[in-house]
Order: structure tokens, then C-alpha cells, then sequence
């Protein structure tokens, strides 16, 4: 295995989908207009504690943005054909999956770290540990990057498919998180489900973060996020070897 | 060394067998066409060799780099237009090389350089600072051939690289390839269009059904058909098939306002038809004789005769 070689096609994949991908409309939209529409929706005009449910507005802006410039970039360059190109350059599956998923990354922890730069302009927001902001940002974007990719992995080359698809997956894992409802007070069932979402897990470490008043310790939290970064990964190879196989 | 050592490849799509069995060696240096109808499978061949299809069974290694085993060094030996694959539209003609060319790993410099060389032999440079999605689809395949080629390919793979092109286009890819090869660049390419093959190909394996049924140089493949040789001859007036027999002779068919003699040897049916029309006073208005073709031989191998 030739590492330097994939290290660098790793990178330039990731240099070519910052390039081409970030400007893109579905990118914009579901990436940007659409975690401030929900913002609006949930937050404005009701007479809630916006520090208390900064936590949540910060982990869904994250969870958007981080998500959404994945689905896009596959299914678009198989419509384009560029794929078939991609592919026969020197460069593995894992140097467009992990490429992918950096330059999807990389738009979250951008976007995110600007939003909250904003915020703390116009909220007198506290932060207990910079530092494990700073990890919890990377380590969400990194998550929901490669979650977006592999909503990108099914055969189409239709992008809107997968755009329908990824709105279909990702708005219901924003409502059992815990986001709108402080985890603490939840019980029964719905802390079941709201532990289903990996969005919550992200959320708890902001709440550590910024009060310093999570609910799960943080080595916790992150331990999940490791896991689930591996599980998104894994799957989002199984599926698009498959297609490899299946010559689509 | 060859470039391209393939063993028993095969790949099915669900029922379908689209390669059966091939087994190809490209020696160093040459052209080599693979040529065939359309679904006959040379563009699943290809892909299992350039590394973009996993194949059911089967090696392929290219210098000597096992495809599936090592796929990043054996890319890094080819460049490759694939079929159905062309070039970012979002990026200028100018970007999409040196792209390229960073997959590679080549320098900066040399690549900046290089693909100022290939813009303009392949007569883009003036565009080169366009967005591909403004090309048409002839200057998008110069394009796409100009990134294979940026990093001087020991291999370079050509899926139906002329295809549907204009002929400016068409002329400007033939040459590049001719280019590329007396650079030192061993070429495959695939085909349907046999005039295409043997004025470009050293070599030539012809496709059908997902096996290789005959393969060899042009000239070859078309003398092992050499006994299906014919003149074809017009007279100033209407004559009957009768004057036709004669020993050697073995048929004689009417071709429009001609008539189509077969032979085993042209010779005996020249000397004939020059006796029969002097004996009966026909004036010869054309004749001509056939040279074998390789189509000739690409319609009986791939009717199965
Ligand atoms: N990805 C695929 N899925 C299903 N069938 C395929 C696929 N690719 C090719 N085929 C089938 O395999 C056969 C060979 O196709 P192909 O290799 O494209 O032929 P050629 O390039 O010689 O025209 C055809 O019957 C085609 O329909
Ligand atoms: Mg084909």
C-alpha cells in the first residue's frame, strides 16, 4: 500500500469538493437556510431561555450543516459521469469516502465555529472548556459528514432522490435528540429514543462545554460519537463497494 | 514486461455474462484495439482493467501491479478515458488538468507547463480558461484525453475515444494517441469503427459475446480471409451471368449496374473477363479488385462463421 499516494488523494478530494460542492443550491439550502428556519420556528417568539437551549440550536446548526454537503457530491458527479473518471484515477474507495467526508466536515466546523462567533456577539454565553468545544465541533462534524456521505451511498445518479432521502433520515434524528428537550428531564421512553440520536450525544458535550452541566460524562459522549463516526463510515463502504461490484 | 497481462477475467450482471473468459497480453510499445459490436463487452473489460469494476474472477495486472491487489500503483501507470466519464464542468479546461495531474502527484510547475503543451496540440489553449460546461462535446474529449495524458501514461486506456466526435475533434484525439505512442506509451483502445483500428492498431483482439474470438496484427486477421476476394466489373451494356463460368470462378453476383465475380484468385478472373470481353466485344467501363478487409473478417467472426 502505497500511504502517501492515498494520503494525497484523500486531500485532493477533498480540495475538489470544496471547490465545486460547497457553493452548490442544495448545499446552501439544507445546509444554512434550513437549521435557521428551524432556529426561528422553535426558538424565536417563545418565551424560552435562549442560553439554556443555546446547546441545542449550536448541535442542530451543526448537524445540518456538517450533513449536508455529503448526499450531494456522489450522486452528483454519477449523474455528471465525473464519477467513472474519479474512479480510474489513482485513488480507493476509502480516498472518496474519507474525502468526502473531510470536505463535509470541514463546511460544519466552519459554519459552526462562525455561527457561534456571531453568537456570543449578541448572547452573554458562558464557556467552561474551549478546548472540549472545539473537539465536540470536530468530532460532530465529522459524524454527521460521514452521515451524509452515507445517505450519498445508495445507487442513483439522481441527486434529488438522495436530497429527499437525507431529509427523510435527518429530521427525525433532530427531533428525538435532545435538543428541544433538556435530556435531564426527560424519562421512559422518550430517553430511549432521545439516546437513539447521535445528535444528542453532541448536545450533552456543548451542555458540558459551554455550563459545564452535561448529563453523560464527556469521555462518554465522545466514546459514542467514535462509534458512530466508525458505524457511518463502515456502512458508507459496504454499500458503495457493493455498487463497485455491481458496476453502478 | 507487458503492459497489460489479463487472466480469465469474468463478470456478470445478474444473467447477463458480459465477459466470458478473456485473457489478454499487451506487449510494451504497441497499439493495441479491441474491437467489437456494440454489447459485446470490451467497455466491462476495460473497467475491470483500469480498476473501476471489481471482476467475478480473474487477474489483471498492469507492469506487473496486480489491479485489485495494488490498485493505487497500477493507476498511477495508466491514464484513462473512460466511456461513460468525462471531465468536471464546473472547472476551467485549465483546472480540470492540473487536477488531474495533482492525483498524479506531479509537480506544480511541470504540470502548469505540460498542460500548456497539450492545450495547445490539441488547439485549446485559447479556451482554457472557459468553463467545461461551456464546451461542446468534441473539445469536453479533448479535454478528457488531455487529462489522461498529463502525466505521460506508460499506459493509456481509451474506451471509444472517437465516438460520436466532429472531425477536427476526431483527427486531433487519432493524433495524440499516435503521439503518445511514439513517446513511448503503449495504447489500448477500444472500437467499433474498423477503419479506426487498422489504420491506428498494431494489434488487434476482436470482442464478441464476452469472448475474444480471434486477435492478431490487421493484415493478419484480413489474410485469414483472403479466399473471399472479388473483381467487380461494369460493361457498357447489359450482359448475362453465363459468360461468367469458368474454372476458378466461383460465383458471380449482379451489384447494381456491376457484377461482382468471387475468386480464389483475382488473377484467373482478371485474365477471364479480359478474354470474355474481347471474344464478345464489350468494352470495359471500370474494374476493380477487391483487397481483403478486416470488416469482411469482423462480419464472418462475428456471424459465428
Ligand atoms: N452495470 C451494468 N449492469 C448491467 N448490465 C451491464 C452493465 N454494464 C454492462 N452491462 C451489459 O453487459 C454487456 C456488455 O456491455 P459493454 O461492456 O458495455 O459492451 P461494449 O462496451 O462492448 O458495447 C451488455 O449486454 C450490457 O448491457
Ligand atoms: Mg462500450
Amino acid at each position: 500500500m502505497d500511504w502517501r499516494t492515498f494520503a494525497r488523494s484523500i486531500l485532493i478530494v477533498t480540495e475538489k469538493n470544496m471547490r465545486i460542492y460547497y457553493f452548490k443550491g442544495p448545499v446552501m439550502i439544507f445546509g444554512l437556510l434550513f437549521p435557521l428556519i428551524m432556529f426561528f420556528t422553535f426558538f424565536i417568539g417563545r418565551d424560552l431561555d435562549l442560553i439554556l437551549f443555546y446547546p441545542g440550536f449550536l448541535g442542530m446548526m451543526l448537524f445540518f450543516t456538517a450533513s449536508s454537503v455529503g448526499p450531494l457530491i456522489t450522486p452528483w458527479e454519477k449523474r455528471e459521469k465525473t464519477y467513472e473518471r474519479l474512479v480510474s484515477l489513482p485513488v480507493i474507495l476509502e480516498s472518496i469516502i474519507i474525502g468526502d467526508i473531510l470536505s463535509g466536515a470541514v463546511f460544519g466546523v466552519g459554519i459552526t465555529i462562525i455561527v457561534f462567533c456571531l453568537s456570543t456577539l449578541l448572547l452573554p454565553l458562558p464557556v467552561a472548556n474551549a478546548g472540549l468545544l472545539l473537539l465536540s465541533i470536530v468530532l460532530g462534524s465529522i459524524a454527521f459528514a460521514a452521515l451524509g456521505t452515507l445517505l450519498s451511498s445508495p445507487a442513483t445518479n439522481n441527486p434529488s432522490n438522495i436530497m429527499m432521502l437525507s431529509s427523510l433520515v435527518r429530521l427525525p434524528i433532530i427531533f428525538i435528540s435532545g435538543i428541544f428537550i433538556p435530556l435531564s428531564q426527560l424519562e421512559g421512553l422518550s430517553y430511549l429514543l432521545t439516546s437513539a440520536s447521535p445528535l444528542t450525544y453532541i448536545v450533552d458535550l456543548f451542555h458540558a462545554s459551554l455550563k459545564g452541566n452535561a448529563v453523560y460524562p464527556a469521555w462518554f459522549d465522545i466514546l459514542v460519537m467514535v462509534f458512530v463516526i466508525l458505524l457511518f463510515i463502515g456502512a458508507a463502504k459496504a454499500i458503495q463497494k457493493r455498487n463497485l461490484m455491481k458496476g453502478i | 514486461m507487458n503492459a497489460v497481462e489479463a487472466e480469465n477475467l469474468r463478470k456478470s450482471f445478474g444473467y447477463v455474462t458480459a465477459v466470458d473468459g478473456v485473457s489478454l497480453s499487451i506487449p510494451e510499445g504497441g497499439i493495441f484495439g479491441f474491437l467489437g459490436p456494440n454489447g459485446a463487452g470490451k467497455t466491462t473489460t476495460i473497467r475491470m482493467l483500469t480498476g473501476v469494476l471489481i471482476p467475478d474472477s480473474g487477474k489483471v495486472s498492469v507492469f506487473g501491479d496486480d489491479v485489485h491487489q495494488n490498485p493505487i500503483a497500477a493507476k498511477l501507470k495508466m491514464g484513462v478515458i473512460p466511456e461513460n466519464g468525462t471531465v468536471y464542468s464546473d472547472l476551467t479546461a485549465r483546472q480540470n488538468i492540473l487536477l488531474t495531474g495533482k492525483f498524479y502527484g506531479m509537480e506544480k510547475d511541470l504540470c502548469e507547463k505540460r498542460a500548456a503543451e497539450i492545450l495547445e496540440r490539441l488547439g485549446l489553449t485559447e479556451r482554457r480558461n472557459d468553463l467545461v460546461r461551456l464546451f461542446s462535446k468534441g473539445m469536453r474529449q479533448r479535454i478528457s484525453i488531455a487529462c489522461a495524458i498529463v502525466h505521460s501514461p506508460p499506459l493509456l486506456v481509451l474506451d471509444e475515444p472517437t465516438t460520436g466526435l466532429d472531425v477536427y475533434s476526431r483527427r486531433l484525439v487519432i493524433d495524440t494517441v499516435r503521439h503518445m505512442n511514439e513517446d513511448g506509451s503503449t495504447v489500448l483502445l477500444t472500437t467499433h469503427n474498423i477503419d479506426e483500428a487498422n489504420a491506428l492498431c498494431s494489434d488487434i483482439g476482436i470482442i464478441d459475446k464476452g469472448k475474444i474470438i480471434a486477435s492478431g496484427s490487421p493484415e493478419k486477421l484480413k489474410k485469414t480471409f483472403d479466399t473471399s476476394r472479388y473483381v467487380e466489373i461494369s460493361f457498357d451494356r447489359p450482359v448475362g451471368k453465363e459468360i461468367f463460368s469458368a474454372p476458378g470462378i466461383t460465383r458471380a453476383e449482379q451489384w447494381g449496374d456491376k457484377w461482382r465475380i468471387y475468386s480464389d484468385d483475382p488473377d484467373i478472373a482478371v485474365k477471364h473477363l479480359a478474354s470474355v470481353a474481347e471474344r464478345d466485344n464489350l468494352s470495359i467501363i471500370s474494374i476493380a479488385t477487391s483487397n481483403p478487409s478486416l470488416e469482411e473478417a469482423f462480419v464472418k467472426l462475428t456471424e459465428g462463421i
